[in-house]
């Protein structure tokens, strides 16, 4: 949200779905959405079998990539190289959108000169990825009438997660991809109101709305309604909060719908932290790992079938959720517990009686959501933002101002980003040479806790994927059991062959806490822009365990 | 539901009137007969047609005469071109029609099929003419129960294709099933018959979607219609948003005394057209099997 | 394209069968697989169909295994593939012997004695189907050998794959060709055989299509060439494009495969439609019992029809040409491929057909043994990869048929018929025949007659003179009726042969000449027997679509044997009548395609016109 925010203003990918079953080129860069954003997929799938291209740029050769025209199979985090190769060779085949770039961007000279050593060669060299492949995907990107680039966590879970995308957001805007129907630039989002936390202010720097904690307006604005005085200053991201707590400055924590216990990259550590905590809330429909550390645990409703309510999905769709089943006994809504807390902090005035009276008081307080009443929600099966009027509607897109005719309508121009390059923090060595990635699997969800209950037939467990001939040269069998270590910690796996990922290469996954703790092994590295951290690349070594271990599920982290 | 725009690029289309039961009837170029049907307010059976799918004319329940032509239409299928004259009503329908129900009725069970038993009334269909009942079942076989999750029970299975199109190129692109064998014969299976959790089927229950049956069913219906507590009038449905992924699905939740009996999403919205992924359509369990104080 | 592939393994045998047809093993799976996804299956997918024979002719079957390697090569899912496969008869998805005699169990062999062949067979190898043998029979719709029958085909699995027919054959034939092989079996009539009229020189006289059938060297393409062969193509060239297209249309030529469509309408509509590529299908399906025409001309001339399918690739713009062919003629195809070799080697195929600056070649697709391939919009999906059923028209194939592309389909007799009208111009061609119907036709001849074979007459012969013509019935033998246009047509009585042959004349006779098949029933046939027969056909042949024609099929055959076989109350044979009725208007009225909407003529005639069931349901 933060790269697109920087360059857009707003933080929201800027096309619809249905506009990827009409473009010329597809990029999912770094996203294997076949299995983590399935029905997005189905609008991929139409798209090309209307006849469009698709480039997957991923490390692995995904479920995705294998429905890719070409798989660009870089190593793990060199993107920028990749993107900026990319750049550089649309720029020198003299086939970027010099009215676009000229009349709608700014810094276009910077970036030029910020790309211009990488070279088709040198980015084969750093990035494993052939030249004729990187030249193809630059080219096609290029002379599309429209192209659209969808990314996923795999770009966004890295140490320098927001350059990532920047840099890619560079290429739709050297060629003009964005802004019109049927191109842009869309991340998909790894959970289903992620995008609505950020509409609603859930972010350290922004009121709901996207408005700015420093503009003195909009602040006022809100102070007024809610007859307070809000902190003119941005707040903290979950790692600098970490990190506040590790320095004890943060000494108390309210948990809502979180698991950090077991979500965060060395998982070993944050436990620790948090245990140092004076105080810490954990609300929540489960007793999850990190309630388990709780003083006190608030019972909470499942807020898509409990309780009434909205959220926003990757293309900026509002819409509505609705309670269909009575909740367990003791178990609230997230408002009401909330409403009840401010009760007792002794604001009796709070007063929301239904999640509608809180939705229009957010009407009125943010713009983009003023037209969206519930009754046009429901009727219109959601509604995109923005949408500031109760009768029609803008556009599918975003940012169609940059090709307004007139330069003064143009709004803010959206510079080029020139960010540098940087490897992996965590670096391959002879102790720790093969390269673990995270992801996620069809039938599973982040930590499992919801997903866990599907009798699922897919399910595997999880396990260490590697290449077969790889495995082969370490004298191990599919479905051994091994022992896995990076510079943090060690965990027990056993090994599954998958012939699509590359040598030196092993895939993980993060479904099974209980079980294996993959995030034991993972580098708590951050990006310092938006607190990700990098899941996506560690360093590890694959031993074969001494003895013939024992068949049963392994112990994590040991 | 009307979805908000969509296609702003698409030009306007031309209106094309043709004469239905006697009336003029203007619909939009590209509309189908049925479409026009729908507008004119006539009533056609369907079986094989699919709201969100292309048809593939195979069941032949909805055909009608169409002015100049040898045979009948089917109205689900075929354009209108202007100036067509079209009788949905006639000896010569109603009587394609019987036959397409009754030779269908003479050899699947239609028992759980939604329609079928008024348009058998409507039609006086008989299928037992063809002989005895039981006997002419003629692909009655054991319900296929291989997974948790859906099953298979391919005596109500009439052949529509459907399933088939959801879980192939129309939506889902896993072809895990497909039509096998030829004619009679022709029936619905993996390669050489190998059970679900041996094939491609990636269990988003796509093809549960569009059955329409009952041939496709969630195990927790099958489970309930075994035990006689499945109650179609005691059951709510509430539509919600999907709790996993940030892309946003809507979910129809079906609700029977507090609890989640399967799971649909709308055909007319424009995110799933009606499909979903294994985890928005059976991982609903987590709100109702743990213990969650 | 993340398809999931069996773990089951493929033997060497079907690895090296696979890459006979596709090339060297390409990496099939893995990080290091060949890039394309959906892009690059889409465009492999037609290479399906002769994988899947590569396969069975390898080792007799599908195996897990080799469907599973089919799959990973072509990027197909197994499921569809599998569908596919047992779509085809041809195809056997279960271990089976490698040597496999196809019985004739049809229409015109039945006259000719198949039904004793079939339990001498029996007596002597044993019940059909059997596993765990070196070679097992199985009954079999009409191999397209009528003129000889009883006929039996003999394949064997191997490196290469061996076919051979025998007939009229004996039951030690098939003992001998189970035990032995097809190569321990004699060789094969004379093509020229099947041509009655080219055994005298007034009967050769006649012929115009038939004529270099048993004269030409059908492996030479300078003896063609020495006999007027691509002097039509040359008279075609200086015409252009739109010459030959009117030539066409003024020679009022129709099409012979059975629907009678203009010719020249068609070249014209595909000739017209801007979009690019066009495709030209000849389809030698040639499947309907009795018809064995195309089959004789493919193997005794099959230049003519090479330079046949160039004409109307020049005129029409199709760039490519696929030749449809029945996959139980061993024989046509071994001279076609020859043929469409040669003519490419010798530049009458290729970028610059002729050097007159248009390029065309010709791909031969073999069928797999399925009927309903012959449709014209089946024959599509049959080409393309997929299960053949029949399309739903609109659009026609001149707008949207072979991978989408606007196609010409033409039987192979109608192609060939182009030749006269190159070198005579359409008004000469129109000369023949009559008015509505011109030029000469091939009609064959079959079932209980004194000569079976192909006659070449003139439009408005009467069905009495072919008759005649063919020696009628054999001595001592009365004829009890005629079957015109094949298992899809009708009878006529012994009383009602004196109408001329042509399609008006057939209309007005409430009949139909069909593919031109010419069936003769004389007193010692079981007209029961024949119709179950029929019957049983359509059942066998639907493709299972549609609900009219899948499951009306089946209760027709039902009512039919319960009606002459059931020793039964009058007044339940009555009910069955109604079924026979009601099923069969359905079936007319509302199947997708041809097959079902005729699936119930012939026996509807045999009730109306033969009375067949008269003393029965009383
Ligand atoms: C079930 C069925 C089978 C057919 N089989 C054949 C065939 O084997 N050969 C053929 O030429 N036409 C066959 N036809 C007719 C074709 O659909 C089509 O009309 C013909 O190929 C067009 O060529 P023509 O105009 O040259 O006759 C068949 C039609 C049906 C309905
Ligand atoms: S559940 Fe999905 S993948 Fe499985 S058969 Fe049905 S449509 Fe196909
Ligand atoms: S299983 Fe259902 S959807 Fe599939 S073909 Fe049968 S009836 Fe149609
Ligand atoms: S159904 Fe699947 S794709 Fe749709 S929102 Fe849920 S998890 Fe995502
Ligand atoms: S609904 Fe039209 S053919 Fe089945
Ligand atoms: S070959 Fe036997 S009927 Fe034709």
């Amino acid at each position: 949200m933060v790269g697109l925010a920087t360059v857009f203003g707003a933080g929201g990918g800027t096309s619809s779905y249905r506009e990827i079953e009409d473009t010329d080129v597809i990029v999912l860069w770094g996203s294997n959405a076949r299995f983590a954003h399935p029905i997005f997929f189905h609008h991929v799938l139409t798209g090309i079998r209307n006849g469009a291209k698709l480039f997957v740029v991923d490390p692995r050769r995904t479920a995705s990539a294998r429905w890719a025209d070409r798989w660009l199979g870089l190593h793990v985090g060199s993107d920028i190289a990749l993107a900026h190769a990319i750049g550089r060779e649309i720029i020198a085949a003299g086939l970027y959108h010099r009215a676009f770039v000229e009349g709608s961007t700014t810094g276009f000279d910077e970036y030029r000169a910020a790309v211009d050593p990488w070279t088709l060669e040198r980015a084969e060299a750093v990035t494993g990825v052939p030249a004729d492949a990187i030249r193809e995907l630059a080219h096609a990107f290029a002379n599309a009438d429209r192209a659209q680039m969808c990314w996923t966590l795999g770009i966004t879970e890295h140490h320098n997660g927001v350059d990532n995308v920047l840099s890619l957001i560079n290429l739709n805007l050297l060629c003009g991809h964005v802004g019109r129907y049927g191109a842009g630039i869309n991340p998909l989002r790894g959970q289903n109101n992620v995008q609505g936390g950020g509409d609603m202010g859930a972010i350290p720097n922004k009121l709901s709305g996207f408005q700015d904690i420093l503009d003195d307006d909009a602040r006022h604005k809100f102070e007024g309604a809610w007859n307070c005085t809000i902190p003119p200053h941005h707040g903290k991201h979950l790692t600098q909060m970490f990190e506040s707590m590790e320095r004890k400055e943060i000494r108390a924590l309210y948990v809502i719908g979180e698991n950090p216990a077991q979500s965060e990259a060395d998982s070993g550590h944050a436990i620790h932290i948090l245990e140092g905590l004076e105080h810490m809330v954990v609300q929540d429909i489960f007793l999850t790992k990190t309630a388990e550390l709780a003083d006190v645990v608030l019972p909470a409703t499942a807020a898509w079938c409990e309780t009434e309510g909205t959220v926003t999905n990757s293309e900026r769709r509002v819409q509505r959720v609705r309670k269909a089943i009575d909740p367990p006994v003791g178990a609230r809504d997230d408002t009401a517990i909330i409403v009840e807390l401010a009760h007792r902090m002794g604001h009796p005035e709070w007063d929301y009686p239904d999640s509608e009276t809180i939705w229009n008081e957010l009407r009125s307080l943010s713009p983009m959501h003023a037209g969206m009443s519930y009754g046009r929600l429901e009727e219109h099966g959601g509604i995109q933002w923005p949408c500031p009027s109760n009768d029609t509607f803008e556009p599918s897109f975003l940012h169609g101002r940059l090709w307004a005719e007139n330069l003064a309508d143009r709004g803010r121009l959206a510079p080029f980003s020139p960010v540098p390059w940087a490897g992996p923090v965590d670096l391959l060595s002879d102790e720790f040479p093969i390269r673990l990635t995270t992801g996620r699997r069809l039938d599973s969800y982040n930590t499992g806790v919801q997903s866990g209950a599907i009798a699922s037939p897919l399910r595997q467990g999880e396990t260490l994927d590697l290449n077969p001939d790889d495995a082969m040269r370490l004298g191990i069998d599919e479905h051994e059991l091994v022992l896995v270590s990076s510079r943090r910690g060690s965990i027990k796996a056993p090994v599954r062959f998958d012939s699509h990922l590359r040598p030196g290469l092993a895939f993980m996954t993060f479904h099974f806490p209980d079980e294996i703790d993959v995030n034991v092994l993972t580098i708590e590295a951050n990006d310092p822009k938006s607190g990700t951290a990098e899941f996506k690349a560690s360093a590890i070594r694959v031993e074969k365990l001494q003895a013939p271990a024992d068949t049963h599920l392994p112990v994590a982290g040991q | 539901m009307t979805m908000m725009h969509e296609t702003p690029v698409a030009l306007p289309r031309r209106a094309v009137t043709i004469t239905i039961d006697g009336d003029e009837v203007k619909v939009p170029e590209g509309a189908t007969i049925l479409d026009a049907c729908k507008v004119h307010g006539t009533d056609v059976p369907t079986l094989c047609y699919g709201d969100t799918l292309d048809p593939v004319n195979a069941c032949r329940v909805c055909v009608v005469e169409v002015e100049g032509n040898r045979v009948l239409i089917p109205s689900c299928s075929r354009k209108v071109e202007p100036g067509m004259v079209v009788n949905t009503d006639n000896e010569r329908t109603r009587h394609s029609r019987r036959m397409v129900l009754e030779l269908l009725g003479s050899s699947v069970d239609l028992s759980a099929a939604p329609n079928v038993q008024g348009w058998m009334q409507q039609y006086d269909a008989d299928p037992a003419r063809f002989g005895d009942a039981n006997t002419m079942r003629t692909v009655q076989q054991p319900v296929k129960v291989d997974n948790d999750l859906y099953v298979r029970d391919y005596s109500r299975c009439i052949l529509c294709y459907k399933c088939v199109d959801a879980c192939g190129e129309q939506w889902q692109n896993s072809f895990a099933i497909t039509v096998a064998g030829r004619g009679f014969d022709a029936h619905i299976s993996t390669e050489f018959d190998v059970g679900l959790p041996d094939s491609a089927c990636v269990y988003c229950g796509n093809c549960i979607e569009v059955c329409p049956t009952g041939a496709l069913m969630f195990k927790t219906e099958h489970d309930m219609r075994q035990a006689n507590t499945w109650n179609e009038a005691e059951q709510r449905q509430t539509t919600t948003v999907c709790p996993y992924c940030g892309v946003g699905c809507n979910l129809t939740l079906h609700t029977q005394d507090n609890t989640i009996v399967k799971v649909t999403s709308p055909h007319d919205h424009a995110i799933t057209s009606g499909n979903l992924c294994i985890k928005g359509r059976f991982g609903f369990q987590h709100v109702q099997t743990f213990a969650r104080d | 394209m993340d398809l999931r592939f069996p773990d089951a393994t493929p033997t060497l045998d079907e690895v090296q069968a696979l890459d006979s047809v596709l090339g060297p093993s390409l990496i099939a799976e893995g990080w290091e697989r060949e890039h394309g996804g959906a892009h690059r299956a889409e465009a492999l997918r037609h290479r399906l169909l002769p994988s899947l024979h590569a396969l069975q002719d390898r080792i007799g079957y599908i195996s897990h295994g080799g469907l599973g390697e089919l799959c990973r090569r072509l990027d197909v899912a197994p499921a569809e593939a599998y569908g596919v496969a047992s779509f085809y008869a041809m195809f056997s998805m279960e271990q089976r012997p490698p040597r496999v005699a196809h019985v004739c169990a049809d229409l015109a062999c039945q006259a000719l004695g198949a039904g004793a062949l079939l339990d001498a067979v029996q007596a002597e190898c044993g019940p059909p189907n059997q596993t765990g043998v070196a070679g097992a029979w199985q009954p079999s719709p009409c191999l397209g050998l009528c003129e000889r029958g009883p006929a039996v085909l003999v394949t064997e699995a191997g490196a290469p794959a061996h076919e051979a027919v025998v007939a009229p054959a004996i039951a030690t034939d098939v003992a001998v060709a189970l035990r032995v092989g097809p190569r321990g079996l004699g060789a094969e009539a004379p093509v020229v055989d099947a041509v009655p009229q080219a055994s005298s020189p007034e009967g050769r006289s006649a012929l115009v299509l038939l004529k270099r059938v048993g004269v030409v060297d059908p492996s030479s393409i300078d003896d063609y060439r020495a006999h007027g062969g691509y002097q039509a193509l040359r008279a075609a060239a200086a015409m252009g494009p739109s010459g030959v297209i009117r030539e066409v249309t003024d020679s009022n030529l129709v099409g012979r495969g059975g629907a009678a469509f203009p010719a020249g309408r068609k070249w014209a509509a595909v000739a017209g439609q801007p979009v690019r590529t066009h495709y030209l299908v000849c389809n030698a399906d040639e499947s309907e019992p009795g018809t064995f025409k195309d089959r004789v001309i493919i193997e005794g001339d099959p230049f003519s029809l090479i330079e046949a399918m160039t004409i109307c690739a020049f005129a029409t713009g199709c760039e490519q040409g696929f030749v449809y062919l029945r996959g139980e003629y061993p024989r046509a195809l071994e001279h076609l491929q020859h043929a469409i070799e040669s003519a490419r080697s010798r530049g009458y195929l290729g970028a610059n057909v002729m050097d007159l600056g248009f390029a065309f070649d010709i791909e031969i697709v073999r069928g797999a043994g399925a009927y309903i391939c012959g449709e014209e919009t089946a024959i599509f999906n049959s080409i393309e990869g997929y299960r053949g059923e029949p399309r739903s028209k609109p659009p026609f194939p001149v707008e949207a048929g072979l991978f989408g592309k606007p196609t010409v389909v033409n039987n192979v007799e109608t192609l060939v018929n182009v030749l006269p009208i190159m070198l005579h111009g359409g008004q000469a061609f129109a000369s023949i025949g009559t008015p509505g119907s011109t030029g000469t036709k091939v009609f064959c001849v079959s079932g209980s007659v004194t000569t079976a074979g192909v006659y070449e007459v003139p439009y408005g012969a009467t069905l009495r003179e072919l008759i005649e013509l063919a020696g009628g019935v054999p001595a001592g033998r009365t004829l009890q009726a005629v079957l015109l246009g094949g298992a899809a047509g009708s009878f006529v009585r012994a009383d009602e042969i004196d109408f001329p042959l042509t399609l008006e004349g057939a209309r007005a006779h409430n009949t139909t000449l069909g593919s031109g098949v010419v069936m003769l029933l004389d007193d010692t046939v079981d007209l029961p027997t024949f119709l179950r027969r029929i019957a049983a056909f359509f059942r066998d042949e639907s493709c299972g679509q549609c609900v009219p024609c899948r499951v009306g099929t089946v209760r027709q055959e039902e009512a039919l044997v319960r009606i002459t076989l059931g020793q039964r109350p009058a007044a339940e044979n009555v009910h069955d009548m109604q079924v026979l009725r009601d099923v069969g208007r359905a079936m007319r009225d509302a199947s997708i395609c041809g097959l079902g909407q005729t699936a119930w003529s012939a026996i509807e005639s045999a009730i109306d016109r033969l009375g067949a069931f008269e003393g029965l349901s009383s």
